[in-house]
Order: C-alpha cells, then sequence, then structure tokens
C-alpha cells in the first residue's frame, strides 16, 4: 500500500528542472576537500567533503554556530582552514586570499559602501579589474536593470529601503561576473513579507544568470523554497546533503527532520523486520513502516511523523492496522488548517494538521476531550534509532 | 478657555514650580556660560583699550596693541614657531597614529593588548615626565635641542589622543566594508584609500584639529625640550614676568579669532560630508 510512492528514485525532482542545469551538473565547480576550521580547541568546521555542481543553488543550513558561515566563508577566502583544500573549477585556491579569487560574497549586512553613490559601489568591483570609463558605466547600468533599479544610480545607500539595498548589494556582487556567488544570510535583514517575495525573486535571477549560489541560512523555509540542494550542517559536520524532497521526505537523522518541518517523534519498539519493512509497537499500538532503514541494530527505536501526513479518522472507518488512539488535549488554529494535540494511552504528545478549505466554520472536528483514531501510512513514517 | 478651568488646583501649583525649576536652571546655564566665556570677553575688550594698565572703566578705543603686535619680532618669530611645531607635530602624529588605530583596530599579533596600552599610556603621563625623559634621551643621544626635537616630543604627547579617537571611529565601520572591498578585487592599500580613509575621514580631521590646538599651546614639554627658540605660549609666559600686557591681550584675541575660525572650518567639512552621504 503506496509503496509506489516510494519508487521515485532520491533525486528525481518533481518540480522541473532546466535541462542546462542537468547538462552542467557534470564538473564541479567547487570542490572542498576533507576542510577544517578549529579555533584552539574548537571545531568551527570538522574535515568536510563538498562538491558544488555549476548553476546549482546550494543552502548550507543549520542553527547558528554549526559553522555554515566559516565553511562559506572559507570559501570566500575570508577564513584559512586549518586543513584541507578549497578547489574553484579544478584550480586549488585554498590559499589565495579573497580578491584574487573568482567569487563574490553578498553579505549580511550588505556592506554597501555608505561614501559612494549606488553607481560607484557597483562599479568599485569592475576598478579594481581596470575596467572603467563608459564599458563600466555599461555593466553598471545592465547589473542595475537587472535588479530593476536603473533610477537608483546617483543615490546613496542611505536613501534606500531595505529591499532596494538588498538588490543593490546583489547588482555590486554579480556585476564581476563571479563564477560562484556566495550569500550570507541574504534575507534575514528584511521583513517577513519582503523575505518572502525576495526568496522567489532571488531564485529567478540565479536560474537567469545560470551562475552557482552558495547560500547560508538558518531559516528552513527559506532554504525548502530556494534551494536546489541544502547541505544541513550540525556541529561543524554534514548532517545531511539532499534535495529539499530528500530532506523534507526522508530526513536522515531525527536532527533533520526536527530541523526542516514539524516532526513528531514517538518512541518505538521493534517487533520485526523483513528488509525495509518494519513492524513497531507504538503506545500499545502495532505499526508497520514501508522504508524501514534495513539495519537496525538496537529494539529501542524512535518513529518520527509529519503532522500534515497524520489523519484523524472515524473509529471504524479505516482498516484496522496502522491506527493510534487517543484524547485530544486542544486545537491549534493555523489559519491555513488546525493542529490537533492528542494524548495517547502512553501518555505521549500527537500532532495531526488537517487543512481547512472552506473555512474553520464549517469544518466538522474532535474537540478536546474526545476520543480519537489517528491513521499512519506506513510509507510516511519516519524510523530512526533511539539517539541517533 | 475650556481647559483652564478645567485644570485642578494642584495642576496650577505645578505649573508654578515647574517655572521655579526653569528660571533656576537657566540662572544656573547662564552662569557657567558666563564663567566659560566672561574671562575670554575681558581679554578681547581690553585688547581694544588705550590704556597700559588693565583697570575698569575703560578708557577709549585703540587699535595700537595690534599694531605694536605686528612690529614685535620676537612675538612674531615665536608665533612662527609655533604654527611650525604644531603643524609637524600634527602630521607626524597622524602619520602614525592612523596605521596604529588601524593595526589596534583590524589585526590580530602578538602583544597586542601591551601595544595598546604602551600606545595609550602618554595620554595619562603628564607632560613634564615626558619632557623630561625625552631630554634625557635626546642627551644621550647627543642631539641638539631645537623646534625638531620639540615636535618629535608632542608628537609622541599627542599619539594618544589621535590613536584613541581614531580607533573609536574605526570600531564603528563594519569589519564587512574592508571584506567586501578585498572581495571585490581590491588589495590592503586599495581598501585602506577607498573605503577605509573616506570612512575614517571626519576622525582624522577632528584628530588632526584637536592635536594642532593642543601643541600650539603645550608649555611642559616645549619647556623641556626647546633650545633657543621659543613658541608663543612660552614667549607669553616669559614677558608676563613683567606684567601682562594689551599687546598679549591683542596676541590673545587673534588667537581666539583663529581658534574660531578653525572650528567653523571643521564644522563645514563635516556638515558638508553628512549631506552627502
Amino acid at each position: 500500500m503506496g509503496l509506489h510512492d516510494e519508487n521515485l528514485r532520491p533525486g528525481a525532482r518533481v518540480s522541473a528542472v532546466p535541462v542546462s542545469k542537468i547538462m552542467a551538473e557534470a564538473e564541479p565547480v567547487i570542490q572542498l576537500k576533507g576542510i577544517s576550521k578549529h579555533y584552539g580547541s574548537v571545531v568551527g568546521v570538522d574535515h568536510v567533503d563538498l562538491s558544488v555542481r555549476n548553476g546549482e543553488f546550494l543552502t548550507l543550513l543549520g542553527p547558528s554556530g554549526c559553522g555554515k558561515s566559516t565553511l562559506l566563508r572559507m570559501i570566500g577566502g575570508f577564513e584559512t582552514p586549518t586543513g584541507g583544500t578549497v578547489h574553484l573549477a579544478g584550480e586549488d585556491i585554498t590559499g589565495l586570499p579573497p580578491q584574487r579569487r573568482d567569487v563574490n560574497m553578498m553579505f549580511q549586512d550588505y556592506a554597501l559602501f555608505p561614501h559612494m553613490s549606488v553607481g560607484q559601489n557597483i562599479a568599485y568591483g569592475l576598478l579594481m579589474k581596470g575596467i572603467r570609463g563608459t564599458a563600466a558605466q555599461d555593466r553598471v547600468r545592465e547589473a542595475l536593470r537587472l535588479v530593476g533599479l536603473e533610477d537608483k544610480i546617483d543615490q546613496r545607500p542611505h536613501q534606500l529601503s531595505g529591499g532596494q539595498r538588498q538588490r543593490i548589494a546583489l547588482a555590486r556582487a554579480i556585476v564581476r561576473e563571479p563564477k560562484v556567488l556566495l550569500l550570507d544570510e541574504p534575507l534575514s535583514a528584511l521583513d517577513a513579507k519582503l523575505r518572502e517575495q525576495m526568496q522567489v525573486e532571488l531564485k529567478h535571477m540565479q536560474e537567469r544568470l545560470g551562475i552557482t549560489f552558495i547560500m547560508v541560512t538558518h531559516d528552513q523555509s527559506e532554504a525548502l523554497v530556494m534551494s536546489d540542494r541544502i547541505v544541513v550542517m550540525q556541529a561543524g559536520n554534514i548532517a545531511q546533503d539532499g534535495t529539499p524532497e530528500d530532506l523534507y521526505e526522508r530526513p536522515a537523522s531525527p536532527y533533520v527532520a526536527n530541523f526542516i518541518g514539524t516532526t513528531n517523534f514517538l518512541s518505538a519498539k521493534l517487533l520485526s523486520q523483513e528488509g525495509t519493512l518494519a513492524v513497531v509497537e507504538v503506545a500499545g499500538q502495532k505499526i508497520t513502516i514501508s522504508n524501514a532503514p534495513v539495519h537496525l541494530t538496537g529494539n529501542t527505536l524512535q518513529i518520527g511523523v509529519r503532522p500534515e501526513k497524520a489523519r484523524i479518522v472515524a473509529d471504524g472507518s479505516a482498516p484496522g492496522d496502522n491506527l493510534l488512539r487517543g484524547r485530544v488535549k486542544e486545537n491549534i488554529y493555523l489559519g491555513l488548517g488546525l493542529r490537533t494535540v492528542t494524548e495517547l494511552a502512553d501518555g505521549s504528545l500527537i500532532s495531526t494538521d488537517t487543512m481547512l478549505p472552506r473555512g474553520i466554520a464549517s469544518h466538522k472536528h474532535a474537540r478536546p476531550g474526545d476520543e480519537v483514531v489517528i491513521s499512519l501510512e506506513p510509507h510516511n513514517i519516519f524510523l530512526f534509532e533511539a539517539g541517533s | 478657555m475650556n481647559a483652564v478651568a478645567m485644570t485642578p488646583p494642584r495642576a496650577g501649583k505645578a505649573r508654578s514650580t515647574r517655572w521655579i525649576a526653569d528660571g533656576a536652571f537657566m540662572t544656573f546655564v547662564c552662569a557657567l556660560m558666563a564663567f566659560l566665556y566672561l574671562p575670554i570677553a575681558v581679554l578681547i575688550v581690553f585688547s581694544f583699550n588705550d590704556s597700559r594698565t588693565l583697570t575698569w572703566p575703560l578708557s577709549g578705543f585703540t587699535l595700537d596693541w595690534y599694531v605694536k603686535l605686528f612690529s614685535n619680532t620676537a612675538l612674531l618669530e615665536a608665533l612662527g614657531n609655533s604654527l611650525y611645531v604644531a603643524s609637524c607635530a600634527t602630521v607626524l602624529t597622524l602619520m602614525v597614529g592612523i596605521p596604529a588605530a588601524i593595526a589596534l583596530d583590524r589585526h590580530q599579533f602578538p602583544g597586542k593588548a601591551v601595544f595598546r596600552r604602551l600606545l595609550l599610556l602618554p595620554i595619562a603621563l603628564p607632560g613634564i615626565v615626558t619632557g623630561i625623559s625625552m631630554l634625557n634621551m635626546f642627551r644621550i643621544f647627543g642631539f641638539g635641542l631645537s623646534l625638531e626635537t620639540v615636535i618629535l616630543g608632542h608628537a609622541t604627547a599627542l599619539l594618544a589622543v589621535v590613536v584613541t579617537q581614531i580607533f573609536a571611529r574605526l570600531q564603528r565601520v563594519p569589519k564587512s566594508y574592508g571584506e567586501a572591498s578585498s572581495d571585490l578585487g581590491a588589495n590592503g592599500l586599495q581598501t585602506f584609500w577607498y573605503v577605509t580613509l573616506p570612512n575614517i575621514k571626519t576622525a582624522i580631521i577632528g584628530a588632526g584639529l584637536l592635536s594642532f590646538v593642543l601643541s600650539f599651546d603645550e608649555i611642559p614639554v616645549t619647556f623641556f625640550l626647546t633650545g633657543r627658540d621659543n613658541t608663543l605660549p612660552m614667549y607669553i609666559y616669559s614677558t608676563m614676568r613683567r606684567g601682562i600686557t594689551p599687546e598679549i591681550n591683542a596676541i590673545g584675541t587673534l588667537i581666539v579669532l583663529a581658534s574660531a575660525l578653525l572650528i567653523l572650518a571643521s564644522v563645514l567639512v563635516l556638515r558638508d560630508r553628512s549631506q552627502r552621504s
């Protein structure tokens, strides 16, 4: 039941990927080999290997202190690795200073020079390349046209809004036509509404320019919206590396499942396993999982269920398998949907989300105190070893 | 009218208390201003008084003291020496102080904390100590005392002032400016010239003006380090032993005027920048 969904192999994208992008995937534009950064005894980045394909939008995702910014800054040349090498288009650039690397960075605070006009800011990178005069002017205008701010050429950065400054910073970083653009939390200074709009805009810009983007963020929804590939980092290491779909639907660890989206974690006991088919006991109920890891070592396990993939069903209407019984504790109105928190027999809590396509008034839902049955689909359950 | 009628009696009392408080505050401010500026006003007024003695009431208006001033070659020479010393000391201290401030702000190196304290120490050292110790040093190395040794002394004493001012400004310039500059292809020198310098320009002007003024009226260090030449404060001090003459009031007035012009110039420079940026 439902196994056909899992036949989608990892990497087979649901969304349309431009053909050119797939063609260019052969040669890595950035290659990190065993790269480390230690500050005395503190480990910032610990022996990371990573290849970035040409034209890819890659996101380094993780909480603060996980090493994602350090990794980005080592690619940009602002930090010297204590071990390992950085290759750009096959060339070892580990020892080169930032000004001799064909990559550009968009800074978190944009770092626009306040004493220069917008035009001078953008021309700066060209001037340093020895491009000046009308050739430089044309390229500055072209970059401004790309970000839709041609009329701001003579203004000062402080006269612009946050969103405009962000675009100018982008224009300044791309005017040198770098092989790779590094973006350090590019949208964190914007308010929520503008941030959502700029996520899509940056993504479109990247597709149009065909430049490889490597972005750092701690915002998982931003990463999901924008990236071709996400590298989730944990304490200086790569926790998982995959497409947004991979990470959301097949998280490798509870850390990833917890960091990307919302996940209910319930403790489970292994009853039997046959290949990827596992039967576990959760809160006194038998639960079948169709895509379990093959080599489970312990008996004490953890299952993870996304709230939107668990359904409250009428008792007796569903087949007898994969049902959890409990009592509704509370309903949380999310606007888009309704989150119902249910307490199971063993006292653990599970959240289920229901969409509200016709609004809450016309939706029949269980009230706090009601006995309910929650149905889980075997292919929509993550199974992790406890402590992993 | 209505509002007044509705004001409870207590509010009226509060208003009169407030009026008294305001009055007391204004009186205090006026007294403070008088304390600061009355002596200068007296100096200016007496520089135009036609009596040799500084006594009230004023006897008549004259420009004689200014005429005398400009025929007093010793005084003019002292003024020239002071301008020379202050200019050179300012340039020298900026040349050493700017790189030192940048080193403190941008770079990590062993002994940085010690370096910083050593740089800032002279600000707490009395001029007399700087003067005596540099005198000893120059003697040991066999330097003859001259205006140039005064310049070295002033530059040393002022270094702490310059470094403090510029370092404070550098701390407010985001590190990302320098990183963005090198990211965009600039080497260290280009980054300094095109990005760092414009952003600390006003602090440099301010520190320069301050150094100039401090050096211009410096006595203790000058006293120990000068040879046969006199600077203006030294000259004034030496003539003062024979009593304050209206001539000294005249030179004082001219210095006040020059200072006012300097302040005006710096205000104009700073305003110009804030409008453009």
